[in-house]
């Protein structure tokens, strides 16, 4: 496999845009990774794109907008986790010699309110139970018994990802929010309020990578280089099922394993972390998951200040899905791009380390899988 | 001037959970159980972990402990806004098994994780029983 390089990111504005179509959101984020990577379009070789409730042939409709050149363009859906999904596609084609260029993009516009899964006659939608905050409610309450931790160490989860959002042009929401306005924000599913939940969003994402050897034509100077990758789909596991009200920290464990064998590296080694936050408890279980701290100690670290931007093990700088947003096809492109920007140097008031940060974690779920990536610089 | 009330969806038995909702019918909770003996909730084709196919059919108890719950105040679709809020509860059945299930006959606030239950039936239709949980 042929070492690749994610050569440029960039984002539209993540918010609600009732007066933009997907092509105005999605062309202004290609203009922004390409202006980034210093590709022009008529050199990418092809274009993954990752998308969820637009309609047929949405991704040819906005890449499109650059020219047609010919190129594929293949549409990749795996809900909350598709554009690292077609990341990872690119990223297959272009480290196997397949092609020298790619274009990755997610996009996506969504309604207000609770989105609804597939509509399967499942025994647990049939009687209600299908909630997605209420899973994530059911696995946080349960984590309280079993570890001693608070209502509030998931609301901290919140703050942090909001004081975060705030120094983030891009992000959907950009104010900080105290615990109080956190913990008294309506309650969605005990102990999940309002503030715990990504809100739906309008946005796009999109990542130009390359491989190493053709990069020094376009960029030149400190890159993030793909170093480790795993997707899966969920394992019939012993323990650990999430649909029994446990923290699925298993699964996550089980690809970021794969992803650190191929990466050479191990949790000890990571500077910056972007993890699924669609609900506040799901950090917390994800940096456990990934080895990050020791299961049961994930609400503690968030309390102690240690995913914040200057703590030792900094988590969703950029604001998370909780205040950067969720507009659910553009996340993991927009998960790529903090990290792109972590590990150049060029994340601003949000950089960690000082600027030195050189190995970055991605976990994006979607349903129907996972994916985990490694970034180094 | 009231809304209409939106009916509740029910389940459709398959070929793989026909006996279960049989079961409830006759308010019995039948779970499937492996040649090694090992049962599992909800019924599937393999089980859990093992892969194993489940060869027989054992009546459970009915009785258990909450392993966790939380309350809806918001719903997802319609017809359960109108329900809102209720309570949504995991149940460590006596055989091992954890199952989904709403909490009834228990306010709100009375539900706590290791709290022992049992379970009640709601014949919701001709065809369809649900098990629910009260506390024992």
């Amino acid at each position: 496999m042929r070492d690749v390089v994610v050569l440029g990111a960039g984002l539209h504005r993540f918010g609600r845009f009732p007066d933009k179509s997907l092509p105005d959101l999605g062309r202004e984020a290609i203009e922004n990774a390409l202006d980034d990577s210093g590709v022009p379009f008529k050199d990418i070789e092809v274009a993954y794109v990752g998308r969820v409730l637009a309609g047929m042939g949405a991704g040819l409709s906005v890449v499109s907008e650059m020219g047609r050149t010919g190129i594929p363009v293949i549409n990749i859906e795996m809900a909350c986790g598709s554009s690292t999904s077609a990341f990872r596609e690119a990223y297959l084609s272009v480290a196997t010699g397949v092609y020298d260029t790619a274009l990755v993009v997610g996009f996506e516009k969504m309604q207000r309110g609770l989105i609804q899964i597939a509509d399967q006659k499942s025994y647990q939608t049939v009687m209600g139970l299908a909630v997605m905050p209420a899973s994530y409610a059911l696995q946080a309450r349960r984590y309280m018994a079993d570890h001693g931790a608070t209502a509030e160490m998931f609301g901290q989860v919140s703050v942090k990802s909001h004081r975060n959002g705030a120094l983030n042009p891009y992000a959907q929401y950009q104010t900080a929010v105290t615990l109080d306005d956190v913990m008294n924000s309506r309650s969605i599913a005990d102990p999940v309020t309002l503030l715990q939940c990504s809100p739906t969003t309008d946005g796009a994402a999109a990542v130009v990578i390359c491989a190493a050897s053709k990069a020094a034509q376009y960029k030149s100077g400190r890159l993030a280089h793909v170093a480790g990758w795993a997707t899966g789909s969920g394992k019939y596991e012993p323990t650990g099922d999430s649909a029994e009200g446990e923290a699925d920290t298993g699964e996550i464990g089980r690809l970021v394993a794969m992803a650190w064998e191929r990466a050479g590296l191990g949790p000890e080694d990571v500077d910056v972390t972007q993890v699924h936050d669609a609900f506040a408890p799901g950090e917390i279980f994800s940096i456990e998951g990934l080895g990050l701290v020791p299961v049961g100690e994930g609400a503690q670290a968030v309390w102690d200040g240690r995913t914040e931007i200057d703590g030792d093990i900094p988590v969703n700088t950029d604001g998370g899905l909780l205040s950067r947003g969720h507009p659910i096809g553009a996340t993991g492109c927009a998960m790529v791009t903090e990290i792109v920007r972590q590990l150049t140097g060029e994340a601003g008031p949000r950089q960690v380390k000082g600027g030195d940060a050189h190995v970055g974690l991605i976990q994006n779920a979607g349903i129907g899988g996972m994916n985990i990536l490694v970034l180094t610089s | 001037m009231t809304a209409p009330e939106i009916p509740l969806p029910l389940p459709v038995p398959t070929p793989t959970t026909q006996k279960f909702w049989d079961g409830t019918k006759q308010h019995k909770i039948l779970l499937p159980k492996t040649a090694d003996g090992q049962v599992f909730f909800y019924p599937r084709v393999l089980a859990p972990g093992t892969l194993d196919e489940p060869v027989e059919w054992v009546e459970a108890s009915g009785k258990g402990t909450v392993y966790s719950f939380t309350v809806d105040r918001r719903g997802t679709a319609s017809a359960f806004r109108a329900k809102v809020p209720y309570v949504i509860v995991i149940v460590e059945l006596e055989e091992g098994p954890r199952m989904t299930s709403n909490m009834v006959d228990c306010a709100i606030e009375d539900v706590k994780i290791g709290m022992p239950v049992e379970a009640v039936f709601e014949d919701v239709s001709e065809e369809i029983t649900l098990v629910k949980f009260r506390p024992s």
